[in-house]
């Protein structure tokens, strides 16, 4: 059995969404951070993949195209001690306060 | 093939070489997709020799770098009870330590 991320030939997968939507800003932000993150060689499209594929079925399936990114750059950040949950969770926090996100 | 990265062997298969894809099942990241495991092709091209996903993936070095080929399928081989044209054909990139030759 495949991986949930694996999905050609997956004849329960119905046919291809193919509209397309305007970005949000937090998604065109989630997108510059990983390449931010490239450029300082502290991540790779690689570890975002491996750590997408990792969501396991009910988040894999869940989130969206850029919900997936943000909570895997987030966990490649916690994994590599360049970040903790816990601050990542105090800046969210600080944020809502300041009704900026 | 000398890299900066350091020494690679030579490629394995050049255009035209019959290959079938291995059958493995590895728990972790990998660019192969399931559907083509344990199918044979044809090499159409080498791309060229690129650090190893599957060890990028876990922060490794990706090295030694390793040849990516863009391989040929019959549509019809790759799918049971395929139902478009006969010469229907699908092209993947694959790299070489998941190809064997047939």
């Amino acid at each position: 059995m495949p991986q949930i991320h694996d999905r050609g030939g997956r004849p329960d997968a119905g046919p291809v969404d193919r509209t397309e939507h305007e970005r949000a800003m937090w998604e065109k932000r989630t997108d510059a951070l990983l390449v931010l993150l490239q450029g300082k060689r502290l991540m790779r499209t690689d570890e975002l993949r491996r750590a997408i594929e990792g969501l396991g079925p009910g988040d894999y399936e869940r989130l969206g195209y850029y919900e997936r990114w943000i909570t895997a750059i987030e966990q490649v950040m916690v994994e590599k001690g360049i970040l903790t949950r816990e601050e990542i969770d105090a800046r969210v926090k600080a944020l809502e306060a300041e009704k900026r996100c | 093939m000398l890299t900066r990265e350091g020494a690679t062997k030579a490629p394995r298969f050049k255009a035209g070489d019959r290959v079938r894809v291995r059958v493995a099942l590895p728990a972790g990241h990998c660019r192969t997709p399931a559907y083509i495991r344990g199918k044979s092709g044809t090499v159409e091209a080498l791309h060229g020799v690129f650090r190893n996903p599957e060890s990028l993936a876990y922060g490794g070095d990706g090295l030694p770098k390793q040849p990516l080929y863009l391989v040929r399928f019959a549509q019809r081989e790759v799918w049971g009870g395929y139902g478009g044209a006969p010469q229907d054909q699908l092209l993947v990139d694959l790299y070489e330590h998941w190809l064997e030759p047939t």
